[in-house]
């Protein structure tokens, strides 16, 4: 178990703190009619991994920036805008059904190819582009909906997000696939490798002959894609193209991936361990929900949860070269 | 017969210009020294050769092809290595993945799924490299900022020679090593040179210069300025060069 742990660069404390936070929920939870606790029940925890799809892809996409020493902070407004403009496509326009996937992923993508290119060409800091894009995209969305919802999705659409082959939601299928995917591709392909040695020390990178700027452009458009998918099912889930999805979702996914283990200066990341840094997330705002706990402190524990992870790895590195 | 051929080579940083066309040849095999004062332009000439920058002006042709206009990989490609003085390794990543970096062999997984680094030849002949170096490293796997500043050297070396360069540039290869690192550094040197791999060698220490290159390049404020054969030559000259005191 624990070589497997090592061998996915997934930390045994990410997994044991998951455990811990879950155990913890099912004491505190309140219980059902029939005596079970709320948070132990299969549909409970269908919940919890429906809630953290959409924010786990984007993890996903935060993880691949930030090992590669980037941050993007625009997550969640283009998760939005990605909403909007799968819907508008199809809703608004009445084009085919299929351009709600088209519009979404595409909107996602460019976004990020637009952060990517301005940080790459333009050598502007991506903490900047990024949280100009973040008022840009969600901007964008407002004027695309005119500031309302886009109601009313195709049923091919609504699949992807309602319903429940085997009696497993659709987008736990998306989510592992991504998952999988993009697990692959950062721990065992070259542009995996690449992105991790991009991160840990440019100068490395480019001195071995890879191509840094491409690099740096692709991971963008990668996060954007993310955000893309997780507007796609987002607006699947709830039949309308959002124009405000995903606010403040960029907290949720930036602190998945780095309680996952992702090093947030780069050189290391590990998609399973941010897929459990999203179950994390998950577990924490269901317990809180059925705790009843208002979502103003919900918001609060997060954040807290962000800083803490931070702190406790930088008190753990100092540790390390001071021995 | 050079394997290396610069002429007039020119490189400006904004306003300032650090190379005012620089013309050297490197022979196959050979091991040129090349010294000159702090800022004479020695590194902004090596990153021009390896392509980390492009040049304004001149020609950089190599093994009978022009590169000029080639990027980093390529011409890492055709056989020009440079290992740097900060050495460019990747601290948080293995031993094996560092040497390997950028050239990570692949294979397909289950026979379809494509680009699977092949992680286990990787690991292999990382360390037959490493043997045939005659380093001894715990591990292959362990992260290069776990090691000593030698033996981090030698991992920069390994990489540098995994992949039958015909040129090899180091920048500065023993200025950070204890004596009997630097005799092996140098013994090195020769043994690529029996192999005939040409060697550009950067230091402010004349004495290893000395030792190991056959030929002496003078670098001052981005002009060749002397270009003299090791046997014809001695130590108080070639500083003379350096500090301009021959005009």
């Amino acid at each position: 178990m624990l070589k497997l742990l090592e061998r996915t660069h997934v930390r045994p404390e990410s997994l044991a703190v998951l455990v811990g936070l879950a155990v913890v929920m099912a004491i505190l939870s309140p219980v059902t009619g029939s005596g079970v606790r709320v948070f132990l029940t299969a549909n409970n925890f269908f919940n919890i991994i429906l809630a953290s799809a959409t924010f786990g892809i984007l993890a996903i996409g935060a993880t691949y920036v930030i090992s590669a020493a980037g941050i993007d902070l625009s997550l969640g407004s283009v998760l939005g805008l990605a909403s909007v403009s799968g819907a508008a496509l199809v809703v608004t326009l009445e084009w085919p059904w299929y351009f709600a996937i088209i519009g979404s992923l595409g909107a996602g993508a460019a976004a990020g190819a637009v952060n990517g290119y301005i940080i790459t060409r333009g050598h502007v800091p991506a903490f900047i582009v990024t949280l100009g894009m973040l008022g840009i995209a969600r901007g964008l969305a407002l004027i695309i909906s005119d500031g309302r919802g886009i109601y009313g999705l195709p049923p091919e659409i609504l699949f992807l997000g309602q319903a429940r082959p085997w009696g497993i939601p659709t987008p736990v299928f998306i989510l592992v696939a991504v998952a999988l995917v993009a697990h692959y591709i950062l721990a065992h392909t070259p542009f995996g490798h690449h992105t991790l040695a991009l991160g840990d020390n440019e100068n490395s990178a480019r001195a071995t002959g890879i191509n840094v700027r491409r690099q740096r452009m692709m991971l963008y458009t990668i996060s954007g894609l993310m955000a893309g998918i997780a507007g796609l099912i987002f607006t699947a889930r709830v039949n309308t193209g959002d124009p405000t999805a995903g606010l403040s979702y960029e907290l949720l996914a930036i602190t998945a991936a780095i309680i996952g283990g992702t090093n947030l200066f780069g050189g290391r990341g590990s998609i399973l361990g941010t897929m459990i840094g999203a179950l994390i997330m998950g577990v924490l705002q269901n317990g809180l929900n059925l705790m009843a706990v208002q979502a103003y402190y919900q918001q609060m524990a997060i954040g807290a949860v962000l800083i803490a992870a931070v702190w406790l790895d930088q008190i753990r590195t100092r540790g390390r070269t001071l021995q | 017969m050079s394997i290396l051929e610069l002429s007039g080579v020119e490189k400006s940083f904004g306003a300032v210009q650090v190379l005012h066309g620089v013309d050297l040849n490197v022979d196959a095999g050979e091991v040129l020294g090349l010294v000159g004062d702090n800022g004479a332009g020695k590194s902004t000439l090596m990153k021009s050769i390896t392509g980390v920058y492009s040049t304004d002006k001149g020609n950089i042709s190599f093994d009978g092809t022009d590169v000029t206009r080639l990027d980093p990989g390529q011409r890492r490609e055709m056989g020009i290595e440079m290992i740097y003085q900060d050495l460019a390794l990747a601290a948080q990543q293995d031993v094996a993945n560092n040497i390997f970096l950028g050239r990570e062999p692949t294979k397909r997984m289950f026979g379809f799924i494509p680009s699977f680094v092949d992680k286990k030849r990787i690991d292999r002949q990382a360390q037959e490299m490493l043997d045939r170096l005659g380093v001894h490293v715990p591990s292959v796997h362990i992260p290069v900022g776990m090691l000593s500043g030698g033996q981090q050297q030698t991992i920069a070396i390994a990489r540098a020679l995994t992949f039958k360069p015909k040129l090899v540039i180091m920048d500065e290869p023993t200025a950070a090593l204890a004596v009997r690192e630097v005799e092996s550094v140098l013994k090195l040197i020769e043994q690529m040179r029996a192999e005939g791999i040409a060697t550009i060698l950067i230091s402010h220490r004349l004495n290893d210069v000395f030792e190991a290159c056959g030929r002496i390049v003078v670098l001052r404020r981005g002009n060749v300025i002397a270009d003299l054969r090791r046997d014809e030559t001695d130590m108080a000259e070639v500083v003379s060069y350096i500090v301009g005191a021959h005009g």
